[in-house]
């Protein structure tokens, strides 16, 4: 493929996303209804939704390094405080928006302000912790505010009427749409950027950056911030999409979940960590239907038992991904084009530990090549 | 004066449940590198694993020597998990560390998926021995026995990795490596050997904190042990990552401070202070307790 079409491959998709709604294909296996039915429209808003908060999270662990495991914090920040604002302080859409934008900024550049003090692995316990947190307080319910277990139902009064409805799902699956848009254009436009040079340098050699002269501290919280603000972005088209704002959100496995979707799609991959999130989603959904369809129902015990949990099937394929299909499916991609393009295949034999190191040039192509290091 | 007894010998049985997760986590990461995430799942098989056995192995039961049994064969299981864990899918990916911390999540995700497809997700009550459940005076305090029961184990726990790293063959390889592994395998000691002993130890360890936490909370749930790790976590870090002891103090530290805290402010306040004492001693001694100052 050449650069120019490789440059307009997104805004194709786009396209034909945004066009979707007025087709009336019925595809036999992989939906239920039609392609405009609310119901798989529905469904593919969550894909989307969850492709741009999988980006968010490659940000930092793709692009960056920095493996946090306090991501769902952000998300989880972003459906609550859009919930509270217009359920409890009876605010309109824009109010909640540009609450939830300045939480959505604060929150992490609080946690991160602490947790970058600290590297490697001490670096992923804090942001867990300091997630953990987030989630024992929204399961106590402190004051009624957050409703518990039960989660936190939407008062759909103050919502503009467009995105209220199931006639309405379009509007939210267009939402879900720019949002997914927004995101990837950012994530493109920074990680194009000088500072996303920046943040690949720290991802390889820190001391190198230090080095250098440059501040690795400053970017790593400007990634931060900027990751955990898309994140809670995500969080209100999901609360717009559900209706409501559920704890298993502000779990460690949402958290886990997000790294799942980064590695299936590839690590430092912008399109890779979209399409692992939109995988992951269609396959946990289609999966829980599955468990409960009746041809799964009459299987024998030991088909039908790990068959009905869709974690078990999506845990396994993910360690699948990892032992043999490094760089995930952005990393098989690569290969092929490779191949095809005459050169030498890459040996596949990766630098010890290091799951996004395969993908540095073929991801760097799209934005001129990385400055490459010695080591 | 009672409730002070009584919060501090719990905050010890909760200590005493950390230490046990936490340990295990501590030597696999001194040793490898890794931040094992199937630790939970380990420590939700054992439960299981106990629970089953006291329900229909033969010989064992809820009481007595019977229970005992039902607990040996629960860590077994999760020994044997361990091990196999290791063996299979930890070694081949040898010196990739961010791999096998990517493994061991998809594992933990999916061992509690498959306990929860066959169990069911609702919590079921667990067998304890009956003297588990009476109380003991002590100092004033009406002190549930279970409490004591754990924080024996711990300390016998603790006391034996520490015999075992100290006096035997296999523990000298293992605090060697931690020290410094390359030189170790320069030497021409096989250091693979040691992680899967390690590993497995690690299970027991944690399976065996499974099935004492059934009996200090009395039922247990697919979840349980993803919570329980997720301090075991902070403990770890706390003590310095690669110390038994350090490990040892900050469960202390931790259980202690989460009691207290619970108690005398408010329901939840005592995770948010364990978080906050995780940040300050990050902040004065980014090594935790044990590294060792410059």
């Amino acid at each position: 493929m050449s650069r120019n079409l490789t440059r307009l491959a997104p805004l194709a998709v786009l396209v034909v996303l945004a066009v979707l709604p007025y087709s009336t294909l019925q595809i036999p296996g992989l939906f239920d209804g039609v392609l405009n039915s609310p119901g798989t429209l529905q469904l593919l808003a969550l894909c989307l939704v969850f492709g741009g908060v999988a980006l968010s999270y490659d940000l930092l662990f793709g692009f960056t390094g920095l493996l946090s495991f306090g991501h769902a914090l952000y998300f989880a920040a972003g459906t609550y405080v859009a919930n509270l604002a217009l359920t409890e302080l009876g605010w309109g859409l824009g109010a909640a928006l540009a609450l939830t934008t300045a939480v959505g900024i604060a929150l992490p550049l609080l946690v991160g302000g602490v947790a970058l003090r600290v590297s490697g692995i001490a670096f992923s316990m804090v942001t867990l912790a300091t997630a953990q947190v987030g989630s024992i307080v929204v399961l106590r319910d402190p004051g009624g505010l957050t409703g518990g277990e039960e989660g936190l139902a939407l008062d759909r009064g103050n919502v503009p009427d467009v995105f209220v409805g199931v006639l309405n799902t379009v509007n939210v699956y267009w939402l879900a749409l720019a949002y997914l848009a927004v995101v990837y254009a950012v994530v493109a436009w920074v990680t194009g950027s000088r500072a996303g040079r920046v943040w690949q340098a720290i991802r390889e050699n820190e001391r190198r950056v230090e080095v250098l002269g440059l501040r690795p501290y400053d970017f790593k919280l400007v990634v931060f911030v900027l990751a955990g603000l898309l994140a809670a972005l995500g969080g209100v088209v999901h609360l717009l999409l559900l209706g409501g704002s559920t704890p298993r959100t502000t779990t460690a496995d949402f958290t886990l979940g997000l790294l799942v979707m980064v590695v299936l799609g590839g690590a430092g991959s912008r399109w890779g960590a979209v399409l692992g999130g939109v995988l992951y989603t269609y396959l946990d959904s289609r999966l829980t239907d599955l468990a409960s369809s009746p041809a799964v129902q009459d299987l024998p015990a030991w088909l039908r038992v790990p068959l009905s949990e869709p974690l078990f099937l999506l845990g396994s394929l993910f360690v699948l991904v990892v032992f043999f299909v490094p760089g995930g499916i952005a990393g098989v991609v690569a290969r092929l084009r490779e191949r095809r393009s005459g050169r030498r295949p890459g040996d596949g034999g990766l630098p010890p530990g290091r799951v996004v190191e395969q993908l540095r040039e073929q991801v760097g192509a799209g934005y001129g090549g990385a400055p490459r290091d010695g080591v | 004066m009672s409730t002070l007894v009584l919060l501090t010998v719990t905050g010890l049985g909760l200590a005493a449940l950390y230490f046990l997760v936490a340990s295990g986590l501590s030597l696999i990461f001194g040793l490898m590198g890794v931040l094992n995430f199937a630790h939970g799942a380990f420590l939700t098989i054992g439960a299981y694993g106990t629970w089953w056995a006291a329900e229909n192995l033969p010989g064992a039961g809820a009481s007595g020597w019977g229970f005992v049994l039902a607990v040996a064969f629960g860590v077994a299981v999760g020994t044997l998990v361990a091990a196999l864990v290791e063996l299979a899918l930890i070694r081949p990916l040898y010196e990739r560390h961010i791999e096998q911390v990517l493994v061991t999540v998809g594992l933990s995700l999916a061992m509690v998926a498959l306990v929860r497809a066959i169990w069911g997700a609702d919590p079921r009550p667990f067998p304890a021995p009956d003297w588990a459940k009476d109380t003991t005076s002590l100092l004033g305090a009406n002190v549930p026995n279970d409490r004591f029961l754990l924080v024996g184990s711990a300390v016998v726990v603790l006391l034996a990795v520490l015999a075992f790293l100290r006096f035997t063959r296999f523990g000298l390889v293992i605090r060697a490596g931690v020290e410094n592994r390359s030189m170790v395998t320069a030497l021409g000691i096989d250091v693979r050997r040691a992680f899967t002993l390690v590993f497995a130890i690690g299970g027991a360890f944690a399976a065996l904190a499974g099935a004492l936490g059934g009996v200090y909370l009395g039922s247990i749930s697919p979840g349980q042990g993803t919570s329980l790790l997720i301090f075991a976590f902070i403990v770890v870090v706390i003590g310095g990552m690669s110390s038994i002891t350090g490990a040892a103090v900050a469960a202390v530290l931790v259980g202690l401070v989460q009691q207290f805290a619970n108690y005398y402010a408010a329901s939840g306040v005592g995770d948010l202070s364990v978080v906050l004492l995780l940040a300050v001693v990050l902040l004065t001694r980014p090594g935790g307790l044990t590294a060792r100052v410059a």
